[in-house]
């Protein structure tokens, strides 16, 4: 499948109408959700890190400190990919997978078209060109959410937070981040691709194809999440 | 000229087409029918070049299907159009947009000229200002000719038709026959429909290729269908009253 993906696109002005209209539906169209839970998530580890951290002995800027390294090493690249897993996944899955059921993909075989080419590769370089931009997006609101979080509830002054997320700052951790999304960005447009494309039945087989290329796709993800943590920074 | 040699395929033990050979010339439009399961199906996306036959081979205007590299298959495609049963049309495209996408795909025309190419296959099938509705707001019957200017478009040199008038009421399957009859004229296309339709298979089957257990069982046209003594065919074909009694009048008018 990988073979015929990666082939130079066919008609240049076709693959990047199709890479703009991947980046809308995959991208932009997923930076609501994504931005809505990274603010609350975001205030939420702040002020669950607030309510650990009782002694009188630890600073108060551990607080931004441990929000911080959280969202920037695993809530922003992995768990916004696994709900993107879900959301973008399973678009993939039941748009690619209705065009084989009703013998879309088959008009554009005998049109002479490579059918993988022309569907899923504008949707694999979209995922990886746009996701970090996503999770970049994300890591922003989730400590800007904790920051927030710190000023509605008082547990926290807004000066300890700024010195705790300013404190430290390892751009390799930043590196380490977007190249876990990328990766990730690959399996989420990959997957869900292979089970729509080669989808046998009809509409109830392409809702169980869906089901099943989330589920594959979120346990792909976590398995390379710990690979690539231990290559990484281990 | 479209020959088939011998076409064997199967699907894991079961073996669907068991040795099919047969040639369809250019200019006619010529029917592939069966009962469900005889491997009409299963031919025409042989001669589409869907599924790889096990043995066997087709030749196309010369150019056998065995030989030939990826590339050239992939170019002998595009001299290929299809209207599938379903009409196949993408869905999330306006007509317009379906009608264009090959021409966008595989020419240099400037959009203009693409435009003026989409506007004319509408005109030829009779459908006209709904350029930008989707198709689901028009019906199967505009559905079905949307699907003919699509396979239409690039000016093929083989038309295949995969039950083209199911779902369609008589009035609308008619027009849609003697739309593909004309278009195939015109155009000195080889037409291959497979149809279940005994109405399309009377009235356009220039060449009728009859299909029985994987088996091509009769070979005729609509003219020599009436007079065959085969008892598959006259099983299949004449299975309802209303043809018995077509054949026993057409046979009396003719004795």
């Amino acid at each position: 499948m990988l073979g015929q993906v990666f082939k130079r696109p066919q008609k240049k002005s076709i693959f990047w109408e199709s890479l703009f209209k991947e980046i809308e539906e995959l991208g932009t169209k997923s930076l609501g959700i994504v931005a809505f839970i990274s603010f609350f998530v975001g205030g939420v580890v702040a002020i669950q890190t607030a309510l650990n951290v009782d002694s009188p002995l630890i600073p108060k800027y551990l607080i931004g400190f441990a929000t911080k390294r959280s969202i920037i090493l695993e809530f922003s690249p992995t768990f916004m990919s696994i709900i993107l897993a879900g959301k973008v996944g399973s678009y993939i899955t039941s748009s690619i997978g209705t065009m084989r059921v009703t013998e879309q993909i088959d008009a554009l075989e005998v049109m002479g078209v490579n059918a993988l080419n022309y569907l899923v590769f504008p949707k694999v370089i979209a995922a990886v060109l746009f996701y970090p931009f996503i999770v970049l997006t994300a890591m922003f609101l989730g400590i800007f959410g904790g920051w927030v979080s710190g000023f509605a509830t008082g547990l926290f002054t807004s000066d300890q937070y700024i010195v705790g997320i300013r404190m430290d700052f390892d751009p390799h951790l930043i590196r380490y981040a977007i190249t876990k999304t990328m990766v990730f960005a690959f399996v989420i447009a990959t997957i869900p691709s292979y089970y729509g494309f080669y989808v046998k039945g009809g509409s109830l087989e392409v809702g169980k194809a869906s089901t099943k290329a989330v589920v594959w796709t979120s346990i792909v993800i976590i398995v390379l999440n710990y690979f690539l943590t231990q290559m990484m920074l281990g | 000229m479209i020959e088939v040699f011998e076409l064997v395929k199967s699907f894991d033990d079961n073996q669907v087409l068991k040795g099919v050979s047969t040639t369809f010339e250019k200019g006619d439009t010529s029917m592939i029918i069966g009962s469900s399961g005889s491997g009409k199906t299963v031919l025409l996306k042989c001669l589409l070049g869907l599924f790889e036959p096990d043995s066997g081979d087709i030749c196309y205007d010369g150019r056998h299907y065995s030989k030939m590299s990826t590339k050239e298959k992939r170019n002998l495609r595009k001299e290929i159009g299809m209207v599938f049963q379903g009409g196949a049309l993408f869905d999330s495209e306006t007509i317009q947009s379906n009608i264009m996408f090959p021409l966008k795909m595989f020419s240099d025309q400037s959009q203009e000229e693409m435009l003026d190419r989409v506007n004319f296959v509408l005109k030829r099938v009779n459908l006209e200002n709904v350029n930008n509705k989707f198709p689901a707001e028009i019906s199967g019957g505009m559905q079905k000719r949307v699907a003919i200017a699509r396979a239409i478009v690039m000016n093929p040199k083989y038309l295949f038709c995969d039950e083209p008038n199911s779902g369609l009421d008589p009035q609308t399957a008619i027009v849609i026959d003697n739309l593909i009859q004309e278009i195939t004229d015109e155009y000195e296309m080889i037409t291959i429909i497979n149809s279940h339709d005994m109405n399309s298979v009377m009235e356009i089957g220039e060449k009728i290729i009859f299909l029985k257990d994987g088996l091509k069982a009769w070979e005729g046209s609509y003219k020599t269908i009436f007079k065959t003594d085969n008892k598959a065919v006259t099983d299949f074909v004449y299975s309802s009253n209303l043809y018995k009694k077509v054949r026993e009048t057409y046979i009396k008018e003719n004795s």
